[in-house]
């Protein structure tokens, strides 16, 4: 084992919580996990050089409830057709989603090391063929919400009860094809489907609002036929809640805008455009690292 | 590469069909024996013939609207909950609008998601370059796991629909609605990568497929009347392509002819020409539609650009003299 695996594989794989556990011991299970991914990913950046550390952290919170206590998908039922389905439709947050992976048993943690490496199957997009979990090989923007539909559509038709969470970038929703399958999925009224916003506002070089405007964001989605609800992207409780209670209105799928800030929580990072894919030096990577392992457990 | 016999009345005195009605006869005969399979469209009901599959099976028949990048995402993630989706669509718009889709939902992802490209090449005819789909097998060809099917008739249509269904993966099926005389005999087995000698001959070679197959065969008649063996070989797949017969038709004959309802650039014609020029140079003349053609119907746009059957017996008779 190569060094940089070493570093990588002194993270303990965390499981799920068994379903009789309480709400506060999950919520403490899931931040607990999202401090260990974004450790791991921060290593997995600075180790290779490159990545997209602004929407790594951005995402880590979303994407460690999912996995961590909402998504029906272990290592061990990751090829059942009945499990529900992720689609991370901003496929550059790649090294977000293998940490991920990686901190629930999906995929070996010493592997992390290898992202971008070549040869790798940690691509800087996800490729659905080599890395167990991923459900679709996304990168260009815009494709993981059709994806998500097509899914869901597929399950109305089998009548199970399985689910459909896709998780797409705030500036991404520019992409018109998103507005298309939206249409598609409240006309084919998808309630098992969950689109979540990554709302942070930033986009590669600017904010949203200065590129191509988004708001009023909540009333757009509304108006496509979804049952709207905005949460703070950072807080594992309120998203606990949210995502664990879909769909929230018979008949609507349903659309989070999940506030977050590019970055977070890294006091030089956050909320700022400059670390869209950025890669922190030496002395960053300590600072971050000791804030990151500051944080209080539980 | 397989040889089938030729029947004895001339091809263009045989009666015509529309692969359409094969395409909508297999789909439901593919559906009613295998619940995966379902038809997505972007209001290409009307326009795919699909009335009677949407009477037939109203909840598999899914539209999504005028919509072409959903589309082929809903036909990726309906892949991924297990269903077999046949997107039919006309080619222009479905190859060209959702182009990122094909490559990343459905090659890359390698999803098995069956892509009917409807009315392609020419058919449009008057509707003009728009609506020509003259560059979806370059398009396509380009894309790595993806099958390129150009059928040439009724019966290849549905074999070949047939395949697609029964195998997994990713793979582009035109279906033509400009009439076509049947060529291959009802038990005819469609093989990707495989291509029929339709007609025997030592003298000269054309390679084609899709509606213009008919027209070469029919330049091969004219031929023989002269004295001149012009072999015509089937290409149904332009990719995975027959290079073994490609290679056997630079061997043993003068030259090749390549004619197709396509772009001359990155076709049939480029496949052919690829395999040529790595294992056995020889002299070629590429037909085919090499621009923005201008107004005129589909038959009088293809005779036009050389590929009437007297177009292709000229251009075959100059390589077999040459």
């Amino acid at each position: 084992m190569s060094a940089l695996a070493a570093e990588h594989a002194t993270m303990p794989v965390l499981g799920r919580l068994a379903p009789t556990a309480h709400r506060d011991e999950v919520v403490a299970h899931v931040a607990e996990a999202a401090r260990q991914i974004r450790i791991q990913d921060l290593k997995l950046v600075h180790h290779a050089g490159a990545g997209h550390i602004g929407g790594d952290f951005s995402a880590i919170d979303v994407l460690a409830t999912l996995y961590g206590a909402v998504l029906d998908i272990t290592p061990e039922t990751v090829e059942d057709p009945e499990r529900d389905r992720f689609i991370l439709s901003k496929g550059h947050v790649a090294g977000a989603l293998y940490t991920t992976l990686a901190t629930f048993g999906f995929l070996p943690v010493e592997e992390l090391a290898t992202f971008l490496k070549p040869l790798s199957r940690l691509n800087g997009h996800p490729n659905r063929n080599k890395v167990p979990g991923v459900e679709a090989n996304t990168g260009p923007l815009g494709h993981g919400l059709p994806i998500a539909v097509g899914h869901a559509l597929a399950a109305k038709l089998d009548v199970s009860r399985r689910r459909t969470f896709v998780l797409v970038g705030d500036g991404e929703l520019q992409e018109g094809s998103n507005w298309e399958a939206m249409m598609a999925a409240s006309q084919h009224e998808l309630d098992r489907l969950t689109v979540i916003v990554d709302r942070n506002r930033l986009q590669q070089g600017a904010t949203t609002r200065e590129t191509n405007d988004l708001d009023p964001l909540d009333q757009k989605a509304a108006a496509f036929g979804f049952a709207v609800v905005e949460v703070n992207g950072h807080d594992h409780g309120e998203l606990l809640d949210v995502l664990s209670a879909v769909p929230h209105r018979p008949g609507k799928p349903t659309f989070v805008i999940a506030h977050t800030h590019k970055g977070h929580p890294i006091s030089f990072m956050s909320n700022n455009v400059a670390w869209h894919h950025k890669v922190p030096s030496r002395d960053q990577f300590d600072l971050a690292l000791s804030e990151l392992e500051a944080l209080v457990r539980n | 590469m397989t040889t089938s016999t030729v029947a004895a009345t001339p091809i263009a005195d045989r009666p015509r069909f529309d692969c359409r009605d094969a395409y909508v006869a297999t789909l439901a005969e593919l559906a009613r024996t295998d619940h995966r399979i379902v038809g997505v469209v972007n209001d290409s009901v009307g326009s795919s013939k699909l009335d009677a599959f949407k009477k037939a099976f109203p909840d598999r028949l899914i539209n999504v609207g005028i919509a072409e990048q959903d589309m082929v995402g809903v036909a990726a993630g309906l892949a991924n909950g297990g269903r077999i989706p046949f997107v039919s669509a006309a080619s222009c718009f479905l190859t060209g609008r959702a182009l990122e889709q094909i490559k990343a939902d459905v090659a890359y992802s390698n999803r098995n998601v069956k892509l009917c490209g409807m009315s392609p090449g020419m058919a449009y005819g008057e509707l003009g370059p728009t609506h020509h789909s003259i560059e979806d097998i370059a398009w396509l060809r380009a894309i790595d796991n993806m099958v390129v099917v150009v059928p040439a008739d009724p019966v290849e249509t549905a074999a070949a629909m047939r395949w697609a269904a029964a195998t997994e993966g990713p793979a582009f099926i035109r279906v033509s609605r400009m009439a076509v005389p049947e060529i291959h005999d009802a038990d005819h087995e469609f093989v990707p990568g495989r291509a029929t000698t339709v007609r025997e001959g030592d003298d000269v070679t054309i390679i084609s497929n899709g509606t213009v197959l008919w027209r070469a065969l029919a330049a091969a008649e004219q031929l023989a009347g002269e004295g001149v063996s012009a072999r015509v070989v089937s290409m149904p797949t332009v990719k995975p392509l027959d290079v073994e017969a490609v290679v056997a038709a630079a061997r043993e004959t003068r030259g090749i002819v390549t004619a197709e309802e396509s772009t001359t650039a990155g076709g049939l014609g480029g496949a052919v020409a690829e395999a040529v020029v790595q294992h056995h140079p020889t002299r070629m003349t590429i037909l085919g539609v090499p621009e923005f053609a201008p107004t005129g119907s589909a038959g009088f746009l293809l005779d036009r650009y050389g590929m009437s059957p007297e177009g292709i017996a000229d251009a075959a008779r100059n390589l077999a003299r040459a």
